[in-house]
């Protein structure tokens, strides 16, 4: 007789609290956020009920379709960048660096703890223009140019803004990838060499497949990341000059809580959910035969 | 999938015969490549932070005329001062702490709970509450901001630290029990069975046997959520809407604009402030922290 059969006074006492928390924050505003849909005002006004006027708004709003595309662009270079960047840290780690490397992966992991507001309003004074120059524009200055106005143009903001986001995330990666490939048996990476292939060769036939499964989690876990990127934007951009570095998150925020229209902001939370579902089903569907040949 | 990272590297490449004076000299040469990288990884993480902690020592003049080169004349901590104090850093401290570690506490103790009755008990339906909880890491936060919000303001909590502390409780919940109901696989039934039968309750058998032997576990997932919760701004900047309630990282984020952008000294010292926290639990526990937040991720 198995003795741990759990009476439902038990369960109760060890469940309970975990599930009452879970559904009563997160499970029911889940439903209700989806009901919100199909409304129009806000917690202060009142609701009234307005059908699918919400979901045909999505398909006309300019907005929508600027954020989107802002949130996809962020999402697909970001993406790349911080698995290929990860990816060539970790060969780096194990195959340059080797076991000095330790000191050199704790410096770099560092700004992955760092809070995001504090980090953006760094880079903020680091590519700051007026009144003093930041760092990056001294440095400019010194070189024999004339100081830029990083934040102020909608092409170069976005690239701090992805030169900041790499710069936190880049340690996480490479941690992350590192441990994929001292995961491959040693054996397999000697035999390589003995048979005569170093080098590129070595990473290409013999790493790189064999990295795919972790790889696989890298690019799903950067893909939901980034789409859901709010933090950066908010901290260092504002979204700004104009909406140029406006995602998908930061429109909602304002929609909801500047302009107080839950409806709207119910509306694009959804399609962010979706968007990031369809996303790392993609992911995982692309990879799933790679992922077989490799098992 | 489970990772770890060994201390020590594992490449074994030098292992040939023995090494000769001509082999030594292209070794260095090798090395060559490798020296120049780490010190460009450690140059692009170490300058810009060295330049913040600088700059926060800097008088106003000192950072408007100066060259960004340039030690600070003097090393006083008046910008520390007056972000601490007028800068209103402290309380803003002060608002993080008793948010998020009670809601830490609480989220661990009763995701371990929870964890514990789903992966050692047996029990009619288990399989399907795991479920709705692993449903809770699919779905992006935003989805959940505006019925709480209606909830929080029509029950007046709106105007109080509550609703945070709600809030980051149930949020770390989906990943806290995954996890530590992983770690409870790894322990083998029998010592629970053994308690059972020598008639300790499954409370009992929970709070003496279970949570002591998930220690380090516990620990490791409390970090990932520490930096989580601590480092949070979405929530914090939708559910406070008072200046005596801001935490942290909503108080650094209007620290710019409303104690005037042009403040160098205390917006750097304040910046160096939060950032500073970080680096001394990062010293402290940096093996701890790479292997948790790694692991945590990619199991979530």
């Amino acid at each position: 007789m198995n003795p741990l059969i759990g009476d439902r006074k038990t369960l109760l006492i060890l469940v309970g609290p975990a599930l009452l928390v879970y559904t009563a924050f997160t499970l029911i505003p889940i439903v209700w956020s989806f009901g919100y849909i199909f409304t129009d005002g806000n917690a202060i006004t009142g609701f009234t009920f307005t059908g699918i006027d919400n979901f045909v708004e999505l398909f006309r709003d300019a907005k929508v379709r600027d954020a989107l595309f802002f949130s996809l662009k962020y999402g697909v270079v970001m993406t790349i960048g911080q698995v290929t960047l990860g990816f060539l840290l970790s060969l780096a780690y194990v195959f340059l660096l080797r076991r000095s490397s330790s000191f050199v992966r704790t410096l770099v992991f560092f700004p992955v703890v760092l809070p995001t507001v504090a980090v953006a309003l760094l880079f903020q004074q680091l590519f700051a223009i007026a009144p003093a120059d930041g760092l990056v524009n001294s440095f400019v200055h010194l070189l024999g140019g004339d100081s830029i106005d990083w934040l102020g143009n909608s092409t170069s903001a976005f690239l701090v803004l992805l030169t900041m986001d790499l710069w936190r995330s880049m340690g996480f990666y490479g941690v992350l990838l590192y441990a994929g490939i001292l995961d491959i048996p040693e054996e397999i990476i000697e035999s390589a060499r003995i048979d005569g292939s170093g080098g590129l060769r070595l990473v290409r036939h013999i790493v790189l497949p064999l990295s795919m499964p972790v790889l696989l989690s890298a690019l799903v876990l950067s893909i939901n990341g980034t789409l859901k990127v709010f933090d950066s934007v908010i901290a260092l951009t504002n979204g700004g000059p104009g909406n140029t570095t406006t995602p998908l998150t930061v429109y909602m925020f304002q929609t909801s809580f500047q302009y107080g229209d839950y409806g709207y902001g119910s509306a694009l939370a959804f399609l962010l959910t979706l968007i990031c579902l369809a996303a790392t089903i993609f992911i995982v569907r692309a990879n799933r035969p790679d992922m077989k040949k490799v098992r | 999938m489970t990772i770890t990272i060994p201390s020590r590297g594992t490449t074994s490449v030098q292992s040939e015969s023995r090494v000769t004076s001509v082999r030594s000299v292209s070794r260095v040469l090798r090395r060559i490549p490798a020296t120049i990288l780490a010190v460009f990884l450690g140059a692009i993480v170490i300058v810009p932070m060295l330049w913040m902690v600088l700059s926060s020592f800097k008088t106003q003049g000192e950072f408007l005329s100066g060259h960004f080169w340039e030690l600070p004349q003097s090393w006083n901590l008046d910008n520390y001062v007056e972000a601490w104090t007028r800068g209103r850093i402290a309380e803003y401290f002060t608002n993080t702490a008793v948010t998020v570690l009670p809601a830490l506490f609480v989220g661990l103790l009763i995701g371990a709970a929870a964890g514990f009755a789903l992966q050692v008990l047996v029990w009619k339906g288990r399989s399907a509450v795991l479920l709705i909880f692993l449903a809770g890491i699919m779905v992006p936060v935003q989805m959940t901001l505006l019925p709480l919000f209606t909830i929080y303001f029509q029950t007046g909590l709106t105007g109080t630290l509550w609703p945070l502390f709600l809030t980051y409780t149930a949020d770390i919940l989906p990943l806290t029990v995954f996890l530590l109901a992983t770690y409870f696989r790894a322990i083998p039934r029998e010592i629970f069975e053994a308690a059972t039968m020598d008639g300790a309750s499954l409370i009992r058998s929970f709070f003496s046997i279970g949570l002591p032997m998930i220690r380090n576990a516990l620990f490791t997932v409390g970090l990932v959520q520490f930096f989580f919760l601590w480092n949070d701004l979405l929530l914090a900047l939708t559910f406070v809407n008072s200046s005596d309630l801001r935490t942290l990282q909503v108080g650094l984020l209007n620290f710019a604009g409303e104690y005037g952008s042009l403040q160098y000294g205390p917006l750097f010292a304040a910046i160096c402030l939060n950032v500073g926290v970080m680096f001394f639990v990062y010293l402290l526990l940096n093996q701890q922290i790479q292997k948790g937040l790694v692991a945590g991720s990619v199991k979530g």
